[in-house]
């Protein structure tokens, strides 16, 4: 416990006589305490600095049990400091040594070095000391008792000494006593333990008297409410103000009464900040000291600021909350409207929110059917399934889990197909909080897929089908070739046997025309007439024979391509008589009027002069056959634009109706093809004409009307192609 | 018949009807005839009387008429007696075959007996002028 330095308020009245006066009054406060060592020490120090000017002084003494030098008062210096100040009794030590010195010596102390251990130089400053032996009154004391340091220079030596003489009679009165340094020793131990254990409280602990008057102040405490005169203005100025603030909030305490505690603010000297403190104040009652009052101030200044936190925290939670709220419910229309079942879950799989169309799914309508229940419960345990697989798998945020589950519609048990879609919510520590499922009904999407299936499979059956009827195709094709080459084959070979054919025909015939002809030549005599008239018709029959064998044989030529074109140039003037010629007995039984017209300006053509002929033979005996009454006309013209000729034979016959006009230049074709039709021939010759012409770069053309004559008309290039 | 009263003429055919039928009318306008059954007849024959022409079937068992020729032809002997060829195969061709193997005429049977004496006469007419 540290007694205050005295305050401005509590300082004594000064004498009239300084020294005399002075030195009794400490003469008699040394009488008054003649048991407390410490006590006088410090009184003498005091009347040091007030009548002698010391602004730092120490007073030290030797404890010879223990061997040390040993600090007991201090002025202008801290007195813990002093009172934790030993120093070991080493004669080399300049302190030690001025122990035995007859009077006041000064010691230069060594340069303070970097030992922790305290030296008087750095509690009383630096440069030299006076240090003053403190003698008792005996004469055998060849070693001082203790020992007065002081800055060397300050105040008349005569009361230096004096003190000395007086402080070191006392120290001997004192130490005659007997076990008093044990004593000092024991009371300066539990004064340093109390001291610092209420110097290790860390709220401010007061002793104040009645009047306010503070006593005793722990460390903390002395910040707040001591300064000492060298302190800035503004500190002491503080301090001056919490040493006000107090005293009133004692007195109103005593005047109220009670002991809960009470808010003091205070201003904290070096910081300027003010400080909330919370006072706890009791009295107490000591025999020598009178009553006095024991305060601790608890500080709450950080207290109050956490408190004001909270509370300002609580108002913006509720306005958050307010806001969550409407944000909530905002976000419930938002998932109620929409059409696919939303299902939110914790991170235990409890079901937290769902949606409405989520609720038909996975909770029993009132009033439904028993198997209702069991489809919700399928339903649950098929989403638990899939919300476990998502909560036990590492699915990272921003992951998304998809699955199918095969859910029941609860009122009507149909099978309702979902992918669902799965994702974690976390929160900004990566813990997750939720996960959120959207069940999209699959139905549409199977469905579509059925279709698409069944498309596919058409299609499918289509293609192949497109592929088996090309492989059909392909076969068909292939036959075809292969019928082409046996169909050629059989033409060559059909070509050959008729060729092979007309020859057996011919010889034959050669011999019946021969003899016949013989016969009617008279070599074997001569006939009857009627003999003759029946060799005759031998004869016109076996030469109609030879015709239809020279037509097969023509076609059989022309369509094995045998039938080589021979060029020649010759005028198509010309060959009308001669076809009229080789013609002319069938004219001549006709009675019919062939009138050649020709074309004297036609230029001569290039062209197979025997084919042409042969298409004009035909084209006339044809005209002759079908005309019964009126004339033929043979017609050459020229184009000579086109550079074609032509020879037009035009009859007054049956004609030919329209519907025929193609199919007379077929093979093997008459307008009447029945067996009992009215006019021969074998139906090859406008068959041959036609071929022929086109093998000539020409072409043959009818226009007739039934009943009104026909006029075909042989159209050739004036030079044939090559 | 007397050598004196006309030409000879061979007359070759497989097809005795045919053969014998040209030979009659030949004797009965006037012709001397002389007659073979195929090829190598025909060339003993030619070699033998030397006729004044040839009446020649192409199509003869054994040697041909177109081989019957050749060798007629390129024989000193007997090439210069003309061979009018006779043949029932009136394909292309035929006519074409028979000028390259050396016929100097080309008649396609049937081939009425007056005809053929016709073109008789005017072969020998052609080789009197030449």
């Amino acid at each position: 416990m540290t007694p205050l330095q005295p305050a401005r308020t509590l300082s004594r009245p000064v004498m009239s006589s300084v020294s005399d006066a002075a030195r009794l009054e400490l003469l008699e406060y040394l009488f008054d305490h003649h048991e407390d060592l410490a006590r006088c020490a410090r009184a003498s120090l005091e009347w040091l600095a007030r009548h002698a000017g010391t602004k730092r002084s120490m007073c030290l003494i030797v404890d010879h049990d223990a061997g040390l030098l040993v600090g007991i008062a201090g002025h202008g210096i801290p007195s813990e400091d002093v009172e934790l100040f030993t120093s070991p009794l080493d004669a080399r030590d300049p302190f030690v040594a001025a122990l035995s010195a007859e009077g006041p010596t000064v010691v230069r102390p060594a340069r303070p070095d970097s030992h922790t251990r305290a030296t008087p130089s750095t509690l009383l400053g630096a440069g030299p000391l006076t240090v003053v032996p403190l003698r008792g009154g005996r004469d055998d004391d060849t070693s001082a008792l203790g020992l007065l340091l002081l800055r060397p220079g300050t105040g008349p030596s005569g009361d230096i000494s004096w003190l000395a003489t007086v402080l070191g009679q006392k120290l001997d009165q004192i130490r005659g006593h007997g076990s008093l340094a044990e004593e000092v020793r024991k009371l300066r131990r539990e004064r340093s333990l109390l001291f610092t254990i209420i110097n290790a409280v860390t709220d401010p602990i007061l002793l104040t008297d009645t009047e306010g008057r503070l006593i005793v102040a722990n460390a903390r405490a002395e910040k707040l409410f001591a300064a000492s005169e060298e302190e800035s203005e503004g500190r002491r100025r503080a301090v001056e103000l919490n040493n006000m603030l107090f005293s009133a909030a004692l007195s109103r305490s005593a005047v109220e009464g009670g002991s809960e505690a009470r808010e003091l603010l205070l201003v904290d000297p070096s910081e300027g900040s003010d400080l909330l403190f919370e006072v706890l104040s009791s009295t107490v009652e000591d025999p020598r000291e009178g009553t006095g009052i024991v305060s601790v101030l608890r500080n709450i200044t950080d207290l109050r600021r956490a408190t004001e936190q909270i509370e300002e925290n609580y108002q913006r939670l509720r306005v958050l909350e307010a806001a969550a709220r409407a944000e909530r419910d905002r976000l419930n229309l938002i998932i109620d409207s929409v059409a696919d079942p939303i299902i939110v879950t914790d991170s235990t799989g409890e079901t937290v929110l769902m949606n409405a169309p989520a609720e038909d799914l996975f909770t029993v309508p009132p009033g439904a059917p028993e198997s209702a229940e069991r489809n919700v419960q399928a339903n649950d345990a098929h989403f638990s399934s899939f919300i476990s697989g998502l909560l036990l798998g590492r699915t990272g945020p921003g992951e998304i889990r998809r699955g199918e589950i095969g859910l029941l519609q609860p009122t009507t048990s149909e099978i309702n197909p979902v992918e669902a879609i799965a994702g974690k919510v976390q929160s900004e520590s990566g813990e997750l909080t939720a996960v959120v499922t959207i069940l999209h009904d699959r139905r549409e999407a199977i469905e579509r897929a059925h279709l698409y299936e069944q498309l596919k499979l058409a299609s499918d059956e289509l293609q192949a089908r497109v592929q088996a009827a090309t492989a059909e195709l392909a076969t068909q094709n292939e036959l075809l070739r292969r019928q082409a080459i046996e169909l050629e084959q059989a033409s060559r070979l059909k070509s050959q046997f008729l060729a092979n054919m007309s020859h057996e025909f011919r010889t034959p015939l050669n011999a019946i025309l021969g003899y016949t002809h013989m016969l009617l030549q008279g070599v074997a005599g001569d006939l009857s007439l009627a003999a003759k008239r029946q060799l005759q018709r031998i004869d016109s029959n076996g030469r109609h024979l030879l015709t239809i064998i020279n037509e097969i044989l023509d076609i059989t030529r022309i369509e094995a391509g045998k039938m080589p074109i021979q060029l020649s140039e010759f005028s198509v003037n010309d060959i009308v008589p001669e076809v009229m010629a080789e013609l002319d007995p069938v004219i001549g039984r006709s009675r019919l009027k062939v009138t050649p017209k020709l074309s004297p300006q036609a230029p001569p053509v290039l062209s197979d002069r025997q084919k042409v002929k042969q298409i004009v033979v035909n084209l006339l005996s044809n005209a002759l056959k079908f005309t019964h009454h009126g004339g033929i006309d043979i017609a050459v013209q020229h184009d000579a634009h086109r550079g074609m000729l032509s020879i037009a034979v035009s009859d007054t016959g049956i004609g030919i109706a329209p519907e025929h006009h193609e199919r007379i230049f077929e093979d093997f074709r008459q307008v009447d093809d029945s067996p009992s039709r009215q006019y021969g021939g074998t139906g090859l010759g406008l068959a041959i004409c036609r071929r022929l012409a086109t093998s000539l770069g020409g072409r043959i053309t009818l226009r007739s009307h039934l009943g009104q004559g026909s006029t075909f008309t042989l159209t050739i290039p004036v030079e044939a192609p090559q | 018949m007397s050598t004196e009263q006309g030409p000879l003429i061979l007359v070759v055919d497989d097809y005795e009807d045919a053969r014998e039928m040209y030979a009659e009318y030949l004797r009965f306008c006037g012709f001397r005839v002389a007659e073979a059954r195929n090829g190598n007849e025909a060339l003993e024959q030619a070699f033998m009387l030397m006729p004044d022409l040839i009446l020649m079937d192409l199509s003869l068992p054994g040697m041909d008429g177109w081989e019957a020729t050749r060798q007629l032809k390129s024989d000193e002997r007997t090439r210069n007696i003309p061979v009018v060829a006779l043949t029932g195969h009136a394909l292309a061709g035929a006519s074409e075959g028979a000028k390259r193997a050396g016929c100097d005429s080309f008649v396609t049977k049937p081939c009425l007996p007056d005809d053929l004496v016709v073109e008789v006469r005017r072969m020998l007419n052609t080789v009197r002028n030449a």
